[in-house]
This record gives C-alpha cells, structure tokens and sequence, in this order.
C-alpha cells in the first residue's frame, strides 16, 4: 500500500504537468485547427528564464512573472510572425510550421540560456511529507495545486467572460464567430499567448522536481501530445484526464511491470484505448475533420 | 591581347609561386587530426577538449615543436554524430593528410572511425569512455579515458572493504548507463556482492521515485549504485533523499562534475564516486605523483578558458601528450613508427593516472587511477 500511494504521487504530479500541456495543445488545437508542436518549448521557456533571472539576483516571483510573460511574447511572436502570414494554408502546413518553430526556439534557448541542465530551490522546502508510507515532495502540492488553479480560472474565464466566449464560439464555427463580429485572428493570437502562458507556468512549477535544459520541451510536446489524443483532442476535460493518466500509466508500469518498458506500457494502453475509441475518451463521436 | 596574356601569364605564374610554397610548409609540419562533438548534445565532451587540444598544439608549437617540426591540428565538430565523424575520418585521412588521431568524443562516433584508422593504418587516440574501444585490441586504436568496468571495479571494492554484500542497482538506458550496468553486472560475482533488485530508467526522465521504492523494498539492502550520465543521476539522488533511504548511494565517472553538485543539492552529502584525480587536484596531499600534472593543466586550463577544468578535457591532455611523446621518441613522421611508440609509453604520468601500455592493453591504466570521493558539504573529498 505505501507503494501505491508512492506510484500515485509520482505518477499524478507528472501527470499534472503533462496534463497542462495537453491543455496548451486543446486550446491552440480549438481556435486554429493547429496543434502546436512548439507547446514543450513554452514549458522550457518558463523554466529556464527563471532559472537564469534568479541567478541574475531577481527574486523568485519577479523571476517567474517575467518569465510568463517572456513566454507569451514568445507565443504571441510565434502566432503573428509564423502562423498568421500562413493562414490560407492547411492545418498540416501549419503543424509542421510549428515543428520548425520548435527547432528554432530549441535553438535560440541554447543561445540565450546555455547547454547544461539546471534546477531552481523548491518553493517551501526539500522536507518530504511522509503520509502513509509514502514520502510527498511539498513541491508536488505545488505542481498539482497550480495545475489545478490554472483549470478552474480556465473554466471560469471560458464561461464567465465576453472574450472567453469568442474563444469557445471561434472553436464551435469560425466562420460564424466571425458573421457575428468577432475578431477570428485575434481570438487565435491570444489562444496562442494563453497556451504559452499555461506552458511557461507549468515549466516553473515542475523545474524544482525534474530540473530543466533547452531541450526538455520535445519529450513533453510528445507525451502532452499522446495524452490530449487519449482524452480526445480538443476536449479541455479529457486533456486533464489524459495528462494524468499517461502519468500515472508511467509510474505504475515502472513500479509494478518492468521501469525499461515503462514507455512502451504506456503507449500500448493509448493505442489499445484510441483502437476502441478513436476519438480519445472525451472525444467527439464523428469525425468531421480529415 | 598581348598585355592582357602576359598579365594573365604572371597571374598563373603567381598562383603557381602560392601554390608551391603552400606545400613547402604544409610539409614542414606535423598533422594531428581530431573529430569532436564541440557542439551537440555531447558538447560537454567535445568542447573542453578541443580547447585543451589547441591550447597545448600552440604552447608546444611555441616551445619549438616536435622533431623540429610544427605541428598543426585540424579538428571537425561532428557534433556526437556517427555519420559525420565517419565522414571527417576519411578526410583527415586522404585529404588532409594526418599522422596521427586524438579524438573521437563519443563512443559511437569513436567506433564509426575504427575501420578508417584501422585501413589507412593511422594511430586513432580515441578519447570515449566504453571498454569496446580496445577490448579486444586493435592494431592502431588507443584510448586515454577510464573505463567503465574499472568504476564499477573501483565501487565494488569500496562496498566490499566496507562490508557491503546486498546492493540494488539503477542504471539509465542511455548508452553510458547501459554498458555499465552490464560491465557491472560482468564484474560484481568476483566480490561476493549481490544484486538484489536491478531497475533502469529512460535518459529524459524526471522522476525515479517509482523505481526507487522498488528498490527500497528490497530484503538487506545495503547500498545503492547508479551507473548513469547527464541530468539523471541527479534526479536520482533527489528522489533517494525524498524517499528517505538510509544506506550509502554511489554515482559514478560519468557525473564527476561540479554541476552534479549543483544540482543534486544538499542530496548529494554523503554520495560516492569514483573519479580522476584532476577533481581534487589541489586536496592531493604534496606526496602524490600526481599532483603536479593536475594542477599543471587544472591551471593552465582555466587560465586561458576561464571555465572550471574537467575529466574530459584532461583526457584530451593525456591523448595528445602521450602521442607527442610518441612521435619524439620515434624521431619520424611515419605513422606506423608513431604507433610503435604509443604501444611503448610507460610510465606516463597524465592527468587519467599513470599509463602503462603494452601489445594487449592500449589504455593502460589500472584501478589506482580511480580515486574514491565522497560529497561532503556541497564539495569532494577524498575516501583513502
């Protein structure tokens, strides 16, 4: 049993995090048809600016205010210089306009940050909580709280705001969002800068636990990628779902099965998943877009 | 039209003259060729020791060369690629010319070159960790780095003198982590030790928690050991400290860095590992033969770099050393003479330990040039 509960918490707070990036993907995925390669690198961009803006002796929280908002500019850069001048094209143009991007941010963080891996102080202390047998990083709480507070004000702003709605009415029928006045592209552009934000949270909260270099992002726009597949792409609900429980796949098969197939155990319960229900396991039932 | 040919004439005559006398230097010095991954993924290899490489190539130029000669170093980035070293191998040979080789950072780019080295029958110095290199042994390839079976040698031999006989194992899947973990596993019956739960992980992971708590659960455990390289080693010594173990945990060579330090944080008290004297240059008592060859290059190494020095750039250092040596008892140019010598270097002192080779070791060195660390308050220090 403590075993299980030790599984649990690995598996939930890499799963929170994989889960915020599937959660970029959906949002990027409903306004633009796009989905955003580039969405690891924003997890990056987050981590590595902070740790570079810290050790230029700025405090912790300014450090990760500007590194969020070097994020959205970054994401707001990337909508504006690389998939607006493309908006006629098709989406598979776009998605590999945003693998491109990727490489190129890969590379700019090589540039601006350095090639070596880095870590910032976790935010309440290195202690663990032990509960039950287990023992619970507090930075885990962090991870898991944040990724939760990110959910609920999305929720809230999706449905309690105007510009929330032009989101959602963009994501249902572009061309009718736009007969009723609203600003397709800039509701695209901002989807954009809200995802990179999300990503950039995400890189600051988890850097404490799995550190961070210029080249994490290609690992998490993959598993991001597979669990917003698993819980149906474009679904917000089962992008959570899904983060989660590819995380949770990992660590049991670690735990429990073998840890050197941990990723093939993982990949074989999505595709097992995804050959039942194609759609993800929120997803729509028909398959519209080809 | 008269004019105009003359001009041209002279012209080619010129470039002619330019020609000529850019053969009459070439031939006036000596060609190292190295091919490194001074960018990549691997550049943490490859670039200390390109630096070391043409740092050393200038200051023995400056000192009056070898065999009256100077010599000159070509060097390609290969970036860690296979491929592109393969590629840079063939060139150095039958376009540029080279006597001799040192570098080859990385194990796969260094066994891509082999054949090449091997055909043109051109002393290869390769600079990459795996025991593949010179086991078994090949007629012109060498290699200064320790290898992994003598860091799991070393590690045993520590557990056993202090009485550690049930061990879990964690090993990464990268290529470092999974040739130690099988020299180790190779070794570990000739020190009466047993592995009692043996688990891996992925070289990108970022939480090992799951394995660990394997491995804790494990009956009589009595320590722990790591065979890995990069970020995950780190990742490990955290989640051993969250978890609470209370047996010793040993790392090995491949994380003898101070960023490991760095990253492991306040984890990383009382961790053990074995690495090259060159970590703990200045903690060497004066007695050590040692000594004075580290903190040679420790201090000309950072002075000229302003970079903190590392193993890796040291093996650099031993390689082309050993070669210049080489070629100054050989008194010739000819590569065959050269590799004749580099079989012969005894009594070495380099920056790796003292180097010892003969027809069926080309690298030798043996377990004492393996010192035993052990992290305390946040800096090495040694066991012995």
């Amino acid at each position: 049993m403590p075993e299980f509960l030790q599984f649990s918490v690995s598996g939930l707070t890499v799963g929170a995090v994989y889960a915020l990036v599937a959660l970029g993907f959906t949002i990027i995925y409903n306004a633009s048809d796009v989905v955003n390669f580039a969405q690891g690198e924003f997890v990056m961009i987050g981590g590595m600016a902070t740790v570079f803006l810290t050790a230029a002796g700025i405090p912790l929280p300014v450090a990760a205010l500007m590194a969020i908002a070097a994020a959205m500019a970054v994401g707001l850069a990337l909508h504006r210089l690389a998939i607006e001048p493309a908006r006629g094209a098709s989406p598979v143009t776009l998605i590999i306009i945003t693998i491109g991007a990727s490489i190129f941010l890969r590379g700019l963080g090589q540039v601006v940050f350095d090639k070596q891996f880095h870590s910032l102080p976790s935010f309440s202390g290195d202690t663990p909580i032990r509960f039950g047998g287990a023992a619970i990083l507090p930075q885990s709480f962090w991870v898991l709280a944040g990724a939760g507070i990110i959910v609920l004000a999305l929720w809230a702003f999706f449905n309690r705001t105007l510009l929330g709605k032009a989101v959602l009415a963009t994501a249902a029928n572009r061309l009718a969002a736009r007969l009723v006045g609203i600003n397709t592209s800039f509701v695209v552009g901002f989807s954009f800068v809200v995802s990179a934000a999300i990503g950039a949270i995400a890189g600051i909260l988890v850097t404490p636990i799995t550190l961070t270099s210029y080249d994490i992002g290609t690992l998490l726009a993959l598993k991001g990628f597979a669990a917003a597949m698993l819980g149906g792409m474009g679904n917000p609900l089962g992008a959570i779902v899904g983060g989660l429980a590819v995380g949770l796949l990992e660590a049991f098969g670690a735990g429990y099965l073998s840890s050197t197939y941990k990723d093939a155990i993982a990949f074989i319960v999505i595709l097992g998943v995804l050959f039942v229900m194609p759609g993800g396991l929120f997803g729509r039932a028909s398959v519209e877009r080809v | 039209m008269t004019n105009m040919k003359t001009c041209l004439g002279g012209a080619a005559l010129l470039a002619g003259a330019a020609m000529f006398a850019g053969t009459a230097t070439a031939a006036e010095t000596i060609k190292i060729g190295a091919s490194l991954a001074v960018t990549g993924p691997a550049s943490f290899l490859g670039d200390p020791e390109a630096k070391t490489l043409e740092l050393y190539v200038d200051q023995i130029n400056k000192d009056g060369g070898v065999n009256g000669k100077e010599l000159e170093l070509i060097v390609y980035d290969d970036g860690g690629n296979a491929n592109k070293a393969r590629t840079f191998a063939t060139r150095l040979v039958e376009d540029d010319g080279i006597v001799a080789m040192v570098g080859g950072s990385t194990t796969g780019a260094t066994m891509a070159m082999v054949p090449v080295f091997e055909d043109a029958g051109i002393p290869f110095i390769s600079l990459a960790g795996a025991v593949v290199i010179i086991d078994p042994v090949k007629e012109f390839i060498f290699k200064t780095p320790h290898t992994d079976r003598m860091a799991c040698e070393k590690i045993f031999t520590d557990m056993k003198a202090r009485g550690i006989a049930r061990i879990g194992m964690i090993s990464g899947t990268g290529g470092f982590g999974k040739s130690m973990r099988s020299q180790c596993l190779d070794v570990v019956g000739n020190y009466g030790i047993e592995i009692v739960a043996d688990e891996t992980y992925g070289p990108k992971d970022s939480d090992m928690t799951p394995q660990l708590t394997n491995i804790k659960s494990a009956d009589g455990l009595q320590a722990v050991i790591n065979p890995g390289f990069g970020q995950g080693p780190a990742i490990v010594t955290r989640n051993y400290s969250q978890l609470g173990f209370d047996v010793p945990l040993y790392q090995s060579h491949g994380v003898a860095s101070k960023s490991f330090i760095d990253l492991a944080g306040d984890s990383a008290e009382g961790v053990r590992l074995p690495a090259s004297a060159l970590l703990v240059a200045e903690k060497l008592p004066d007695s050590d033969p040692q000594k004075a060859v580290v903190t040679g290059y420790k201090s000309t190494y950072e002075d000229a770099t302003g970079q903190p020095v590392s193993t890796f750039g040291g093996h650099a250092y031993d390689g082309l050393m050993i070669l210049v040596e080489a070629m100054k008892r050989a008194g010739s140019e000819d590569p065959a003479a050269i590799r004749d010598e580099i079989e012969k270097t005894s009594d070495f002192m380099g920056t790796a330990g003292v180097v010892n080779m003969s027809a069926d070791d080309h690298l030798g060195l043996d377990l004492s040039a393996f010192r035993m660390l052990e992290i305390r308050d946040g800096d090495w220090s040694l066991v012995e």
